[in-house]
């Protein structure tokens, strides 16, 4: 036990002999590059939040609410699907499914890096193998979402369109592409995909190096080093995808 | 190469553990009660305020107990808590001051549902 223990502060010294803010290298330089990480999606969030706040809001009953590319959706009335009911509407349910698995998945990870920190290499092992499951369901999850919103609903949105630079009014448009779609202005669904597509691939980037260390930890490689500060970072890493969701979930979701 | 086998395994500690799903429980019922107030409230200020603030409760969690910066030195907490609010000031002129003053100015009006203009002509 006692060796472990020394093992682990020896590690954490830079090259010149102390550790700036008490913290190795490598986690150090994962919390900046996070940090500049917040920053992108923080000006993605800036663009979203200023042309959904600019653009015309729908002021009724939501009860009453109907799809039109004047005005932007109210987001329950667009995520309403659930695979395997079609045609019944389940406001927010999906979603809410995926946000459990996402925080699941950064339960587990916590774990693991406790188990690291422990050097319980069954443990590590055990619960990174989760986290890789829980994050290949969210991945699968939003491919269905994407599917789901670019093919759209039963019943056409008419809106004044340009096909092929040729103006076409009172257009039947099914679903969402980049251009137009039917659930609102076209800004909607190119900022739904823009920002969900760059914390999916966040999210895949995240699961490609939980995979990694899975197989690192399972080969005894930490073990032979001493000590499991690579579970440590990723963990980082895997935390951020987590929170940056949190806030997708609230800004494309609820409000 | 013989020290690996010598690797001895700490034991669980189990509040520490217990800790975590605390933690996690929290975000379930902090989720949980965003779903209440999604359904039951009527969108507006006062509904996107109660949202983000319990969104930024959910991220304090992630951050200070799942990333363990509540527990590291305080330059590091600084170093990673300043940049952000300055980040938040940003949005709020950015999204709430620019956003509405251009609004504003380009004369985007809101759409009305015919459902709620005559319940509006009736009560004059």
């Amino acid at each position: 036990m006692a060796t472990t223990a020394t093992v682990g502060t020896e590690q954490g010294l830079w090259k010149g002999g102390a550790a700036p803010l008490k913290a190795g290298y490598g986690k150090l330089m994962m919390w900046f590059f996070l940090l500049s990480d917040a920053f992108t999606f923080s000006g993605l969030l800036i663009a979203y939040a200023f042309l959904r706040w600019s653009a015309p809001a729908y002021k009724g009953e939501p009860a009453d609410f109907v799809f039109s590319t004047k005005y932007w959706p109210i987001p329950e009335k667009v995520y309403e699907a659930f695979p395997g009911f079609h045609g019944v509407e389940l406001p927010l349910v999906f979603v809410g499914l995926m946000t459990f698995i996402l925080i699941m998945s950064s339960v587990t990870m916590v774990l693991a890096v406790e188990a690291g920190q422990r050097m319980d290499r069954k443990n590590v092992v055990k619960w990174m193998l989760w986290t890789v499951i829980g994050g290949i369901c969210f991945l699968s999850c939003q491919a269905w979402e994407w599917a789901h919103f670019i093919h759209g609903t039963d019943v056409a949105t008419l809106g004044d369109v340009v096909i092929n630079g040729r103006w076409v009014e009172n257009h039947e448009i099914f679903g969402a592409g980049l251009t137009f779609n039917q659930y609102g202005p076209p800004a909607f669904a190119a900022l739904f995909f823009f920002i969900t597509g760059f914390h999916g691939f966040h999210v895949f980037s995240g699961v490609v190096l939980n995979v990694i260390i899975f197989f690192n930890a399972a080969n005894g490689m930490y073990e032979k080093r001493g000590h499991y500060e690579m579970v440590e970072k990723v963990g980082l890493y895997w935390h951020f995808v987590d929170l940056v969701w949190v806030f997708v979930f609230t800004f494309f979701y609820l409000i | 190469m013989e020290q690996a086998t010598s690797v001895t395994v700490i034991p669980t500690d189990k509040k520490k553990i217990l800790n975590i799903w605390k933690v996690a429980l929290y975000m379930l019922v902090i989720t949980a009660i965003e779903y209440v107030f999604a359904f039951t409230m009527e969108a507006g200020m006062l509904r996107t305020v109660i949202f983000v603030s319990l969104t930024i409760l959910k991220a304090y969690y992630i951050v200070s107990e799942f990333m363990h910066l509540g527990h590291e030195v305080k330059g590091l907490i600084m170093s990673i808590l300043l940049p952000m609010i300055f980040i938040v000031w940003l949005i709020v002129a950015l999204v709430n001051l620019e956003g509405a003053a251009v609004k504003d100015s380009r004369g985007t009006v809101d759409y009305e549902s015919a459902g709620t203009e005559q319940v509006e002509d009736s009560g004059h």
